[in-house]
């Protein structure tokens, strides 16, 4: 999980990951290869949710789910429409698969971009703030949806979040962002972190209190 | 460097036998079922199941080395074809697990709905009414919100209508000369030379100038605002919907007719006879322009046009030019705070607004043609 104050850097860090944005200096390995150079082989085998779903308007939520299918695999359409319908009952879903992205909700429009970028069973996930802009109730059941597929799918999710329940809830390993340092200042299970951190930055990140 | 689970890796390539296991129809499965592996499995796994109706059906995954989410759908689209669960054999705890999870996600298949009710041309009918209802309605709300102007002079912010004015009016002067230039321009060319057979090229004045100040000046002007103009404000007001501003203009007490369509009508009203003689004086100078390379000295033309053309033909145009920049506006805004919800909601009204505005300038022309031709002018 990719942890952080407001404009520590947490969404440049995943653009870089996902290629979106190349790095000052260095290189990014994703999967053993550098996202920079391979970036077309490696982009199949990484899917990506943005902070509001990102989904095409003018597609339905199962057309939106069939287009890496479409892009990358040779299934037929009915194939194509079956492993789609998969991919969003998986995430609760399946009864809405002919609905516009704009008639559903915010919680839907996530959960339905996750269902888009597990289209092509990737091993790597990258979520953009999943709980941002929804209410608790919704946020937790995405944390248990992450679980679940996690478990099921045997999917590695990488995480940008500030959101504490979330952190406690799904993360196994966190690294915590800061502007003024401009890096890196913590790393470890969440747990760990929020008990035994030194750095009054983290600990006040964990405990919710004012620097 | 770890290997990136390839679409397809030639020594693992997913491969599909039957047959028959103690009187069950077994598919014996192999190799990576994932995405890319299924797709020249998926008929002859779906027609095989289908065969084997009747019959107990059997999985066989024992030499199955991956199977992902969609290999387990073909999996389940395959029972769905056979009628019936399938047993599995060789199946691991982890491929077994997934298996029940995609059972319980992917919807059963359903016979596909036809849309009940009513027929497409009886909808169509539908659609005409409300959209006509909606028309209405829309001028109800604009004459109230004239009406009630006076009242609310606050809400009406005269900046906003110099702002619109001078988008709709002062920006779209140079494309307005250019057009009226040419238009001129081709329109005397065109009839010259047919005239001058008979000797007759000087009443070219005549047909240009009439034409523009009777029709094509404030018709163009009109098409000319809508493609410009009205799909702006259909756009501008679009997207403020789609953002909820104009919810939030509602929740401070603030009329949205008086604070958005207002300003953007009477600027629209406003600058109307100015692009439409703009336009016609554009077209004049083009005419002359042919006609001087016609031998024409440019006092005669003049002369010619003063005699041809008469005010009223002139202030004809430019009433028509003032109810269409308003049936237009007011199209624009209509459509812009009848936007939907979605990105595609915005492009939907803009084009609706362009569209409905030239039809309804055009059919209100032939309005203006029938009642000018009753009253003789």
């Amino acid at each position: 999980m990719i942890l952080g104050g407001s404009g520590c850097g947490k969404s440049t860090l995943m653009k870089q990951l996902i290629g979106l944005l190349p790095p000052n200096s260095g290189t990014i390995e994703v999967l053993g290869h550098d996202i920079v150079r391979e970036r077309a082989s490696v982009l199949p085998s990484i899917g990506v949710m943005f902070q509001s779903g990102a989904l095409f308007g003018s597609m339905t939520l199962l057309e939106n789910v069939m287009l890496p299918l479409e892009i990358y695999t040779r299934l037929a359409p009915p194939a194509r429409a079956s492993v789609a319908r998969t991919k969003l009952g998986l995430v609760g879903l399946g009864e809405s698969a002919d609905l516009l992205p704009a008639e559903i909700s915010g919680g839907m429009a996530k959960r339905a971009g996750i269902a888009r970028a597990l289209a092509l069973d990737p091993p790597l996930l990258f979520l953009d703030e999943p709980g941002a802009g929804l209410d608790p109730i919704t946020s937790a059941g995405l944390d248990k949806l992450i679980l679940e597929l996690r478990e099921a799918l045997g999917v590695t999710f990488v995480v940008v979040t500030h959101e504490l329940s979330s952190i406690m809830t799904i993360a196994d390993r966190c690294i915590m962002l800061d502007r003024d340092a401009q890096g890196l200042i913590a790393e470890g299970r969440p747990d760990r972190l929020k008990a035994e951190s030194a750095n009054p930055i983290v600990h006040a990140f964990f405990h919710r209190e004012v620097l | 460097m770890r290997a990136l689970p390839s679409r397809e890796q030639p020594n693992d390539r997913a491969t599909l036998a039957c047959a028959d296991r103690a009187g069950a129809v077994a598919l014996v499965f192999a190799g990576r079922l994932d995405a890319a592996g299924i797709a020249r499995l998926w008929s002859p796994a779906v027609k095989a199941a289908s065969g084997a109706k009747g019959r107990p059906l059997l999985f066989d995954l024992s030499a199955v080395s991956v199977c992902d989410t969609a290999g387990a759908t073909l999996l389940v689209a395959a029972e769905d074809a056979h009628g019936a669960p399938a047993t599995l054999v060789g199946a691991a705890e982890t491929l077994a697990s997934l298996l029940a999870r995609v059972r319980q996600a992917l919807p059963h298949p359903t016979k596909p709905q036809r849309a009940a009710g009513l027929g497409s041309p009886f909808r169509l009918l539908l659609a005409g009414f409300a959209a006509a209802a909606n028309g209405i309605a829309f001028l109800g709300e604009t004459v109230v919100a004239i009406i009630l102007a006076p009242r609310r002079l606050r809400m009406l912010r005269a900046d906003d209508i110099l702002v619109v004015a001078d988008q709709a009016g002062v920006r779209a002067m140079p494309l307005i000369v250019i057009l009226g230039f040419l238009i001129g321009l081709i329109l005397a060319f065109q009839s010259a030379i047919p005239l001058q057979t008979f000797g007759a090229v000087i009443f070219v004045a005549n047909l240009v100038a009439i034409g523009l100040f009777r029709e094509l000046g404030p018709l163009l002007a009109a098409v000319i605002l809508s493609g410009r103009t009205a799909s702006a404000f259909a756009a501008e007001i679009g997207t403020m919907k789609v953002n909820e501003e104009v919810d939030a203009l509602s929740t401070m007490g603030l009329d949205p007719m008086t604070m958005l369509v207002l300003p953007r009508l009477f600027a629209a009203v406003l600058v109307m006879p100015m692009l439409t003689i703009g336009l016609e004086l554009a077209g004049l100078v083009g005419m002359a322009v042919v006609l001087h390379l016609f031998g024409y000295p440019l006092g005669v033309v003049i002369r010619q046009v003063q005699q041809a053309a008469t005010v009223g033909d002139f202030v004809g145009g430019l009433v028509k030019a003032l109810c269409f920049a308003a049936v237009v506006a007011a199209i624009g805004c209509s459509r812009g705070l009848s936007t939907g919800r979605g990105p595609r909601a915005v492009g939907i009204s803009t084009t609706a607004a362009v569209v409905g505005g030239i039809v309804a300038t055009i059919l209100l022309d032939g309005a203006f043609a029938l009642i000018f031709y009753r009253l003789g002018l």
